[in-house]
């Protein structure tokens, strides 16, 4: 496979597109689906083959704003139709060509306006099983680029110029990651892609792979390359078989036409992948964890250093980045460093992906470039609370993160802006919460995760937790004292800086945030024996279990 | 493409199926696919899960023994993992998910009036196998929270109707 050919393909999908004339996408990610949109794309092949138009309906992955799901979009007029069911079908196909359906168009505009897409540039719009429609779209090209103009160095400093940083959670420097396996010693290296993503709360990772899998091997290719590994692995949860079952089919795909196996683009390259599912355990994100679950054991953590990129997976010096990371590398790569540096704030570059759930209008996957505001997010991209209720907080980071009121909401999103309020970017759940949410019940709520979550090797997390959750508990019941918050914060400050990895090392921090910003309502609780929001039932019997 | 290999270690002869049963086969197609290689142990046991849909002793003994993993690291990695079960499911499984979102939308008025319902706690089948009641960690169907799966089929904005409905349809059957 060359660039010639690639473009061979994707000159040949373009004409093949060219026969029709209307495309009609339907979304087919877990959201709509679940709303019956393969019923609605049936209906809809056969309203279009009744009316003798020439249409393509094609499944596309997620196409954003899933509470307006299920969703259509007809192209090239991009007109987007929410809340369609089969009964629309023949609707849609009648319109096309005229006047747009006017009963079933939705007005998102301002949801859209202000967000930019590079990770999710091509979801909703390709088909996820098709390599060569992904190959239309540019894809692979960045990879080939790579193999035959570019030396392995230089796609690392690439990389490190664009000053992409880790979008598991952590932030840390990709290309300084990419570097420190690159210069590790020893023939055999391994590329890992964290596709375990357990924060509850959040699915961007599942909607990148189910959407557009090709994109997220496509970046381990190039990553594979640049720190001269040949095997890969995708860790992938249990609970997402539809992105297990897509990854499959482009992995296969992707070795049929050369762009995986042996002597990748005619060069000396050699990269396959393979999936490794897990199996239910939060704390398989950590990558130490991670590493020994790939190795068919416990997933337990091991104290760092060692850092995987020096030794990981059975030893060998191993690069772990997470899907969305990888999903930004094939566009760094093929635009260039600064291209992508010029996007967002100061030390955070590029765009993030933020699955927006809870108390809001619009809810879904948003892309925003970073720097942007938590309140535009929010309330404009967002739609704002519905329901006539009050905003109270907006959680991000998951159980690792922290709670962040309505008087910080003017801060710009980027790692170091949400670690200086006490919480963390995450993966990019963002949880928001109304007037009818407890704070001490959602620090009761994200405990309860982490006691049940932790491994148990370390005890400070092991009991920690567990400590901390019983006294919440109180808290929730009323029967909590002055004494019992003294020794929660206590506790937090030990189980932050004894945990082993990062489950422990973070788990507090949900107690923190809302102690900080919400301790009224711990005292309301504490001293009235009262719950503000009206969700713990005080005096109620103690349901203290584990 | 030949899949990655590990850790092979020849001149060994993995034991008999347990018994006739066709599933063992598919079971030990995983294992030979990973050439045997004890990392494929979790790989493995996804397979008896989904095939016989719980992991019994003797599963375990079998792909423990074919694998060369000493016992204890085989229940070890068992019992670790949520997503692995030690009991059979009931006929029919309600799962309700309990990531944040749902939780925020009020996942546990779900659970409370399933529970009641049923007369189990979560995790719990029925006395007549008819019923598991399940939670989930996250099934990333955040956006149409409080989510439930009735036999692994998603349902979005569920509400405690709903699950009755839907437990009401399953005890008469």
């Amino acid at each position: 496979m060359t660039i010639e050919e690639l473009e061979q393909i994707a000159e040949s999908v373009r004409l093949e597109n060219a026969k029709f004339d209307y495309e009609v996408n339907v979304c087919m990610d877990l959201a709509c689906a679940s709303q019956g949109s393969e019923k609605l794309r049936e209906a809809l092949v056969k309203a279009a083959e009744a009316s003798g138009k020439t249409v393509l309906v094609r499944r596309t992955g997620c196409m954003g704003p899933c509470s307006a799901g299920p969703l259509v979009r007809v192209d090239p007029e991009q007109t987007l139709y929410s809340h369609v069911n089969a009964g629309h079908a023949e609707a849609i196909v009648s319109s096309l060509g005229g006047e747009p359906a006017a009963t079933l168009q939705c007005d998102l505009n301002e949801h859209f306006d202000k967000q930019v897409r590079v990770v999710l540039e091509n979801s909703g719009h390709i088909d996820p099983e098709k390599i060569d429609e992904y190959i239309s779209c540019e894809g692979y090209k960045a990879l080939l680029t790579a193999l035959m103009e570019m030396t392995p160095n230089g796609v690392i400093h690439r990389i490190t110029e664009s000053g992409l940083r880790g979008r598991g959670g952590g932030g840390y420097p990709t290309g300084l990651k990419w570097s420190t396996v690159a210069k590790a010693g020893g023939d055999v290296k391994y590329v890992v892609c964290n596709g375990d993503e357990g924060d509850p709360g959040a699915f961007m990772d599942r909607s990148v792979m189910e959407g557009d899998p090709h994109r997220v091997i496509e970046g381990m290719a190039i990553a594979a390359y640049a720190v001269g590994a040949s095997k890969g692995f995708i860790y992938v949860r249990a609970e997402y078989p539809v992105a297990v079952a897509r990854l499959t089919t482009a992995l296969r795909e992707a070795r049929r036409r050369g762009l995986l196996g042996n002597n990748i683009g005619g060069t000396t390259f050699n990269f396959d992948v393979e999936i490794r599912l897990g199996a239910g355990a939060f704390v398989c994100g950590e990558e130490t964890a991670l590493i020994a679950s790939i190795e068919g054991r416990r997933g337990t953590p091991k104290p760092r250093p060692p850092y995987p990129a020096v030794s990981g997976l059975w030893g060998k010096p191993t690069l772990i980045n997470n899907v969305e990371t990888y999903a930004n590398i094939a566009p760094i790569v093929r635009n260039g460093g600064k291209w992508f540096a010029n996007m967002g704030s100061e030390r955070s570059k590029g765009t993030k992906v933020f699955a927006l759930t809870g108390k809001i209008a619009n809810t879904g996957l948003v892309e925003v470039p970073m720097g942007i505001k938590l309140r535009e997010i929010i309330e404009v991209i967002g739609g704002g609370v519905p329901g006539g209720h009050t905003f109270k907080a907006v959680q991000t980071g998951g159980p690792s993160g922290g709670c962040i009121p309505a008087e910080m909401l003017d801060i710009g999103v980027s790692y170091d802006a949400l670690l200086k309020v006490g919480s963390i970017m995450g993966s990019g759940g963002m949880i928001v919460m109304d007037d009818t949410s407890c704070m001490v019940n959602v620090a009761r709520f994200f405990i309860e995760f982490c006691m049940t979550e932790s491994c148990g090797k370390c005890i400070p997390c092991r009991a920690g937790t567990a400590q901390m959750y019983t006294l919440l508990t109180r808290i929730c019941n009323g029967i909590g004292t002055m004494e019992d918050l003294e020794l929660l914060e206590d506790l937090c400050s030990t189980v932050k800086e004894a945990s082993l990895c990062g489950l422990g090392q973070t788990a507090p921090n949900p107690v923190l945030s809302t102690l900080k910003y919400f301790r009224n309502e711990y005292i309301e609780h504490i001293v009235n024996k009262r719950c503000p929001a009206g969700v713990c039932k005080i005096e109620a019997q103690v349901e203290v279990s584990a | 493409m030949s899949p990655i290999r590990e850790g092979i270690v020849p001149a060994f002869t993995p034991p008999p199926l347990p018994s006739d049963d066709k599933r063992w086969k598919i079971v030990n197609g995983t294992m030979r696919k990973n050439g045997f290689a004890r990392h494929a142990l979790i790989e493995t046991l996804h397979t008896v899960q989904s095939s016989f849909g719980y992991l019994d002793d003797d599963a375990i003994r079998f792909v423990a023994h074919s694998l060369r993993v000493p016992l204890s690291q085989a229940y070890g990695v068992v019992t670790f993992y949520h997503y692995f079960s030690l009991k059979p499911p009931g006929k029919h499984t309600l799962t309700i998910c309990a990531g944040t979102a749902c939780y925020i939308k009020g996942a546990d008025k779900l659970v409370a009036a399933a529970e009641k319902r049923l007369g189990i706690a979560q995790g719990q089948t029925t006395k007549d196998g008819q019923i598991s009641l399940m939670t989930a960690r996250c099934v990333g169907a955040c956006s149409r929270a409080p989510v439930v799966l009735c036999d692994g089929e998603v349902a979005g904005e569920a509400t405690a109707e709903h699950v009755l409905e839907q437990l009401e349809r399953w005890a008469v059957e």
